[in-house]
């Protein structure tokens, strides 16, 4: 029975409840253990019931129903690990999410935890960082920079005192990856993070966490009590290797702090506004001292590839992009969710695993990556899910978020909304995204009035932020922008009688 | 809160001792700022303007800089929020899903604007952008409990809103 936040907001505490409540009724012990989401969230309230070591699976629950998980009915799914919704992934970083009991300690054990940190305490720290560039795992935040070389570059800074920062401000629409792994498998985070320590040399790990996950927020908290009780964290990790702590600290509801620069200002007790790079946090970060920043998906992978090894994480995925990407499938669509996949996955197969759109009317956008990602065309549909790919094809993947619209949304309106959010939470350093994005919005309103001349002077704009800017929230607030103008001109009324 | 001679506003004498006890927890702290405002607002409801300067005095840091902080960031208050908070969320996933809609019926139903509180003090309605619960939205969050496929009178209700 989930505890995940997207869970619990369709109702899975009063169908918890309603089981014990339920049981007692009828005389039968039961224990309800509350786990991490399956990633179903159209399922959701989704109850597992372990019947000899196979998980059978009961949702949508609704606290009426639930007499259906004992006697059986129509919610009755079967074996949870045969639909095919979980059939068809290669569950790696999210292999634990939805089964263990988030914050037992044996539970993780038993499904493989802290096998990476103990193997990484036998080695040389330069062999830990060997083992991750081996597995060619990148950024998952969405820059998709390698990790090993990050690492590499922290390990070989001179620095009395160096940190490990986990950017949990999961800030784009349309992601909760970060949100899921952190409710469901939080273990896997901070050992991740305590190996990171160990490879560079770093005694002291943060969790920059958002604080419009409180749910998140709680569970991190409480994980991170247990592993210091443990002693999987403390004055020796694992009660043989150096010194590792953790604290969780909580964001205040500004989107840019999910960049590395400002996030780490944030984290210094500053406003959130960018650092001009370089130096890189590599080499000056936290407090001027050498810091790797990764994203939760990142640092949540790390005990996997140290446990398996490289080679196992690196067979899957295609060319440059290795390894596995957590989709995260979202917005108008019937099937909504987590879906883990190799790298090399079509758009167009994603969004038939989502079966099409919960409105039922066809599918006329999609962005990939957040606000700042651009919106596909149906036409681009066959655009495999790689870093190189998605760039080729003018966009990003960024931290895999994918938001399908059906054919009632306005593209004027979502090019719109881009400039607006981006004048709302620029941070003001720089120039380009401050005044741009402000103009963006006055001369899009032109445009979309019927000022035709409007037009270009959107494209320029673009193109002034697009190369001006510090940080990606001013230089990729163009790509939903111009991919809007460029594959939906019908949507703008005076290029539309322009053409005509 | 009193009134100085020179206009500025102070804080009473057990209000003081609560953000002493405060200052006093996160001494050890590195970067500490964020951290303590959010325990102010967890005391009080708000940052009260009163507290910046003994915030500013504790951490050797100018007034000017405590104030830049409390209002870079959108999740502090300058005046305490309504009894009931809604966030609703107004980001691209969402909007696939009708939160434009859901967000001007709210506003209808409640008379409130994004930010505004009731003028009774029962309601304060925030935007936020992506509550990370984008597979069932539109989403809010009401008293930081989560609300999936929220509806206008579904949020209402909870608030204790009638009509």
């Amino acid at each position: 029975m989930p505890r995940d936040a997207a869970a619990r907001a369709l109702g899975a505490d009063r169908v918890a409840e309603a089981i014990t409540a339920e049981a007692a009724r009828r005389g039968v012990a039961v224990q309800v253990i509350r786990t991490g989401s399956r990633g179903m969230v159209w399922l959701e309230p989704l109850v597992e019931v372990d019947v000899g070591g196979v998980r059978h699976g009961f949702g949508p629950m609704v606290p009426d129903a639930v007499a259906q998980v004992f006697d059986g009915g129509p919610l009755a799914l079967g074996p949870v690990e045969a639909l095919p919704w979980m059939a068809g992934q290669t569950r790696v970083t999210f292999a634990r999410v939805g089964v263990v009991d988030p914050l037992s300690l044996e539970d993780y054990r038993a499904q493989g935890g802290l096998v990476g940190l103990t193997r990484a305490l036998a080695m040389a720290p330069a062999d830990v960082v060997a083992e991750v560039t081996a597995s060619g795992l990148r950024g998952r935040g969405g820059a998709g920079f390698p990790t090993g070389i990050k690492w590499q570059t922290v390990a070989g800074a001179p620095g009395a005192r160096k940190y490990i920062v986990c950017n949990a401000d999961e800030g784009d629409s349309g992601t909760f990856a970060d949100r899921m792994l952190m409710e469901g498998d939080p273990f896997s985070l901070i050992e991740g993070m305590a190996i990171a320590g160990i490879a560079v040399g770093a005694t002291k790990g943060y969790v920059y966490l958002r604080s419009e996950y409180p749910d998140a927020i709680a569970m991190m908290q409480a994980a991170v009590r247990v592993a210091r009780g443990a002693g999987v964290l403390g004055a020796s990790v694992l009660g043989t290797g150096p010194a590792f702590d953790i604290d969780i600290r909580v964001g205040a509801g500004a989107y840019v702090c999910g960049e590395e620069t400002s996030l780490l200002n944030s984290l210094e007790g500053k406003r959130g506004v960018v650092r001009a790079k370089p130096p890189l946090p590599a080499l000056e970060g936290l407090f001027g001292k050498p810091t790797v920043v990764n994203n939760v998906l990142t640092l949540g992978t790390v005990p996997m590839i140290l446990a398996d090894g490289g080679a196992a994480y690196a067979a899957h995925g295609v060319g440059r992009s290795k390894g596995t990407m957590p989709l995260q499938i979202a917005g108008n669509v019937a099937r909504g969710g987590l879906y883990e996949v190799p790298f090399g996955i079509t758009l167009g197969q994603v969004i038939d695993i989502a079966g099409g759109t919960a409105t039922g009317r066809p599918v006329k956008a999609v962005q990939v990556g957040g606000p700042l990602g651009a919106y596909f065309p149906p036409s681009l549909f066959d655009t495999p899910l790689t870093y190189e790919d998605f760039a080729a094809a003018g966009g990003l993947i960024g931290h895999g978020g994918i938001v399908v619209f059906d054919d009632s949304a306005d593209m004027a309106r979502q090019a719109r909304f881009a400039f607006e959010f981006c004048a709302i939470e620029s941070c003001g350093k720089c120039t380009p995204c401050r005044i741009g994005a402000v103009r963006g919005v006055e001369t899009i309103d032109r445009l979309i009035a019927g000022d035709v001349a409007a037009a270009p002077l959107v494209r320029d704009l673009c193109a002034t932020m697009k190369a001006g800017s510090l940080c990606a929230l001013g230089g990729f607030t163009p790509y939903p922008v111009l991919s809007a103008l460029d594959h939906f001109p019908d949507d703008f009324l005076p290029l539309r009688e322009a053409a005509e | 809160m009193t009134m100085t001679p020179a206009g500025r506003a102070t804080l009473d004498p057990p209000a003081m001792e609560v953000l002493q006890g405060i200052l006093a927890a996160h001494r050890e702290m590195e970067g500490s700022l964020l951290p303590i405002l959010h325990a102010v607002q967890g005391a009080f409801g708000h940052v009260p303007a009163a507290a910046l300067p003994v915030i500013a005095a504790d951490l050797n840091i100018s007034r000017a800089e405590v104030h830049g902080v409390v209002t870079f960031y959108h999740d502090f208050r300058d005046a305490p929020a309504g009894r009931h908070v809604v966030k609703l969320c107004r980001a691209e996933a969402c909007q696939a899903m009708g939160a434009d809609r859901l967000a001007a019926e709210v506003q209808a139903r409640l008379g409130l604007g994004w930010g505004d509180t009731a003028a009774d003090g029962s309601v304060t309605l925030d935007p936020v952008f992506c509550l990370g619960l984008c597979a069932c939205g539109p989403a809010a969050l009401v008293d930081g409990q989560p609300v999936g496929r929220a509806t206008a009178e579904g949020l209402v209700a909870m608030v204790g809103g009638g009509a």
